[in-house]
């Protein structure tokens, strides 16, 4: 009987706690202080609002569990987003047919993952801290954005991205679709093969990494190199939802990605922290905004309650261990 | 030598306790513990990690408080427990192994800033500071620049300013713990004249040490401690290093020359003229297939430099190796882990096991080809070769996804071993393979290392400690100032001609 609880308990994870109760709370709450809160509506604006901020949120995670950060991601995502752009407009704009739509998609990924290699290989060789090297790409690719832009928006897309944006598959938003098989991606890649196992195993000890006969410099690009890949499907995703892209996109969404990892669990040190806890922490936060909604609060007041709950998961965190020593002295 | 050993014979204890109980989460650290020191006297507390020792220095400097019943008496007062005030007052001082020292403060300000706090004006003088540390300075007969920050100073210095430290607070009793742990033989040395001469001047001093043979030298009294319960109070004269550590683990050891001859073996590892300037300088040595050789000498004679180059994580400057007769040249220690050799880290906290991580994930990071299915990581075949190596080396675990940091040093010592041989080495570099292991578990891992050799592994075993090397290799190097100084056969030469020319 333990032996299976003990299962169990592996396979949902210490992680999942904070996310899963708080998860539980947001749903209890607003159920009996609205009652429309559980229904179809709801889950609705969240399916299609959850996409955009998630994918940013696993750029995120890759880089959060090697000891690092990404402070580029949105403007990786929108650098990546104006890839496709100047593709569609190149091939006519509105008339722009699905084959450029596929070249410029695949571009995009590449600028992505270009912007990573960079930082990357900048981490790896020179050791700089991760918030300063991905704090000068942040910079450089605003700078580089704004000057393409003219710090406009930029749009004319061909009309078949809509659905990307905003239609359905079997009921299920097209977004929502984009982002499951991201997450589901990412879950594997970190549970089931040998980079995952390496990106944890830096993020507690880099040298020791390196001692184990690991290239934890090829590790640290590679990583990098992902966060930008999945910052330009992101960026894919907005381009498709706003019908136009702008490089200043998405900005408030970056603190707000680090928030969803911590509450999910992830060690801001590095080392620990898993995909599906994280999945759930940001559904927390998007029904947290939509049942303030509901219930009439300021949309901005969504974010400040945000900061709350963080703050909230942080001391339940703290006590939860307390408890667990004093209990444990308790025993004897 | 011993002269001191009487000095405070007869007389009233200074520091006499009793019925010192102390539990830590179920677990019981201590046991009707009773411990006495006299006056001036240098009283040894031995035992093995997790003994008490630390437990029993820190009810006696006030950190920690005794169960109910226990009694304290210092100089004619007596306390059901300290305070690390009251501690302070009375002149009960330890000097911690990690030192606490403040490395980019000044050596003055390291011995005075005690002097200092709390007085008014709230304001510092540093004239007074300075003067005092020279003062504490030259009763141990020493000169250091005190204006200097502490970090331009070598460990064996930094030892110094603590002890200086300590004696500015009108010391009675001073607890060593580990002193000598990263000290050279000629820095310890020094150091134990230090000690001497505190207890001349009538200061009590409480040594902690595992360094058997210094304990026998420098002390008078010898308390021994075991699973948090007293085994016995002896005296210095007539124990023996062999004595002790049987009565530190309640087992006896009968340590014998394990050494053969080896040579009608295949050479393994054929190393010619190897240099790395300023490192090491001309080293050519071999190792046979089934051979387990020694190398010995001091800190910073070039030996884990040495291990680092075979391991292909330093590039050597000139010179040849060679794996089974083939010539080789790393790019990487991930070349020389493909080519079959593995390298046990002098580190194990921060290099050798990654602490935070998990048993299994420790096991298994070298050899991560070996559980894929299908490309990707299997868990079952994680958990079967880590199953396997557990029960072959005989560690001791509770679940495989505990924190490695969980386990004892001897215990995190075997699941290192494991994790290199799940490499299939041919040549296994073992540097300092019983740091951080208690005398007990040592023998283990020796049993293991003889174990593999006889399976026909090729092993080089790096120690300081020379019995190590003499007791468990078939060959010794003794390597000077990055040079190999001596090559000896335990079976010919004694421990004692090693010994001499290491420590000469």
């Amino acid at each position: 009987m333990s032996a299976i609880v003990e299962r169990v308990k592996a396979v949902i994870g210490p992680e999942m706690a904070g996310p899963g109760l708080a998860f539980l709370a947001v749903v209890l709450v607003f159920g009996i202080a609205s009652p429309q809160f559980l229904s179809a509506a709801t889950f609705g604006s969240v399916a299609f609002q959850l996409p955009e901020l998630g994918l940013l949120t696993l750029a995120m995670l890759l880089p959060i569990l090697t000891g690092g950060l990404n402070l580029a991601i949105t403007f990786t995502a929108n650098i990546a987003g104006l890839t496709l752009a100047w593709v569609l407009q190149a091939s006519g704009g509105v008339d722009a047919g699905p084959g450029a739509f596929l070249l410029g998609s695949v571009l995009a990924v590449l600028v992505g993952a270009a912007s990573g290699v960079v930082m990357g290989l900048v981490i790896a060789f020179t050791r700089a801290h991760p918030i300063l090297v991905s704090l000068s790409m942040m910079i450089f690719l605003r700078g580089l954005g704004e000057f393409l832009t003219r710090g406009g928006d930029v749009s004319g897309f061909p009309a078949f991205l809509g659905p990307l944006g905003h239609g359905s598959f079997l009921g299920v938003p097209i977004p929502l679709i984009v982002f499951i098989l991201c997450v589901l991606a990412w879950h594997v890649l970190l549970t089931r093969s040998k980079l995952g196992f390496n990106t944890y195993m830096i993020g507690s000890n880099l040298e020791a990494t390196r001692y184990s006969g690991i290239n934890t410099r090829k590790v640290i690009v590679l990583v990098y190199a992902l966060s930008g890949a999945m910052c330009a499907i992101a960026g894919i995703i907005m381009l498709a939802r706003f019908n136009s892209v702008r490089i200043g996109h998405g900005e408030s969404y970056l603190l707000i990605t680090v928030l969803a990892c911590f509450l999910g669990g992830v060690n801001p040190f590095g080392g620990f922290g898993r995909v599906i806890p994280v999945f759930v922490a940001l559904v927390v936060l998007q029904l947290l905004s939509s049942g303030l909604n509901l219930v009439g609060a300021n949309q901005h007041l969504a974010t400040a309650v945000w900061g709350l709950l963080l703050a909230g998961v942080m001391v339940l965190r703290f006590v939860a261990t307390k408890f667990k020593i004093s209990f444990v002295r308790k025993e004897t | 030598m011993h002269q001191l050993a009487t000095a405070g014979g007869g007389e009233k204890p200074l520091l006499s306790l009793s019925d010192i109980n102390m539990t830590f989460g179920g677990v019981k650290a201590l046991k009707n513990v009773s411990f006495d020191v006299r006056p001036g006297e240098v009283h040894c507390l031995a035992g093995e990690n997790g003994c008490g020792k630390s437990t029993l220095i820190k009810i006696i400097t006030g950190v920690y408080r005794p169960a109910d019943g226990a009694s304290i008496e210092f100089d004619g007062e007596t306390y059901s427990h300290m305070s690390p005030v009251t501690a302070q007052d009375r002149g009960i001082q330890v000097i911690w192994q990690d030192l606490a020292l403040f490395p980019e403060m000044s050596v003055a300000e390291n011995i005075a800033f005690q002097t200092v706090l709390g007085r008014w004006p709230k304001l510092v003088d540093y004239g007074r500071m300075r003067k005092i540390a020279e003062d504490a300075l030259a009763r141990l007969g020493v000169t250091l620049d005190v204006d200097l920050p502490l970090k331009e100073y070598a460990i064996a210095q930094r030892q110094i300013v603590a002890i200086a430290r300590a004696l500015v607070g009108e010391a009675r009793l001073v607890f060593m713990d580990e002193p000598t742990a990263s000290l050279t033989q000629s820095e310890t040395d020094h150091l134990l004249d230090i000690v001497r001469g505190l207890s001349a001047a009538g200061v009590a001093v409480v040594f902690v040490s595992h360094r058997l043979a210094e304990v026998l030298e420098i002390s008078s009294r010898i308390t021994v401690l075991r699973d948090g319960a007293l085994v016995g109070v002896y005296p210095a004269a007539g124990m023996t290093q062999s004595r002790i550590t049987e009565l530190m683990t309640g087992k006896t050891f009968d340590q014998q020359v394990r050494a053969k001859p080896r040579d009608g073996q295949p050479v393994v590892l054929d190393v010619k003229g190897l240099s790395r300037p300023g490192q090491f300088e001309d080293v050519s040595l071999t190792v046979h297939r089934g051979e387990t050789l020694g190398i010995t000498g001091l800190l910073g004679a070039g030996r884990t430099e040495l291990a680092l180059t075979l391991f292909g994580m330093l590039k050597p400057a000139s010179g040849t190796i060679a794996l089974e007769g083939k010539p080789v040249r790393f790019s990487s220690n991930r070349d020389a882990i493909a080519a079959g050799v593995a390298y046990l880290s002098e580190d194990r906290l921060s290099l050798g096991l990654i602490q935070p991580q998990s048993i299994a994930d420790n096991l298994v990071i070298s050899s991560l080809d070996k559980i894929l299915a299908g490309g990707l990581l299997s868990e079952d075949r994680k958990g079967s070769l880590v199953g396997r190596w557990i029960a072959d080396l005989g560690v001791k675990i509770g679940l495989q996804q505990d924190a490695i940091s969980t386990l004892s040093g001897g215990n995190q010592q075997r699941v290192a071993i494991a994790k290199w041989l799940a490499t299939d080495p041919k040549l296994l570099i073992l540097d300092a393979p019983t740091v951080g292991v208690d005398v007990g578990a040592r023998a283990g891992i020796f049993d293991i290392v003889a174990r593999l050799a006889e399976s026909g592994l090729a092993i080089i075993l790096i120690s300081d400690e020379v019995p190590e090397v003499y007791f468990n290799a078939d060959r010794v190097l003794h390597m000077a100032q990055g040079r190999i100084v001596g090559n000896y056969d335990p079976r010919s030469a004694s421990l004692a001609e090693i010994e001499g020319a290491v420590y000469a």
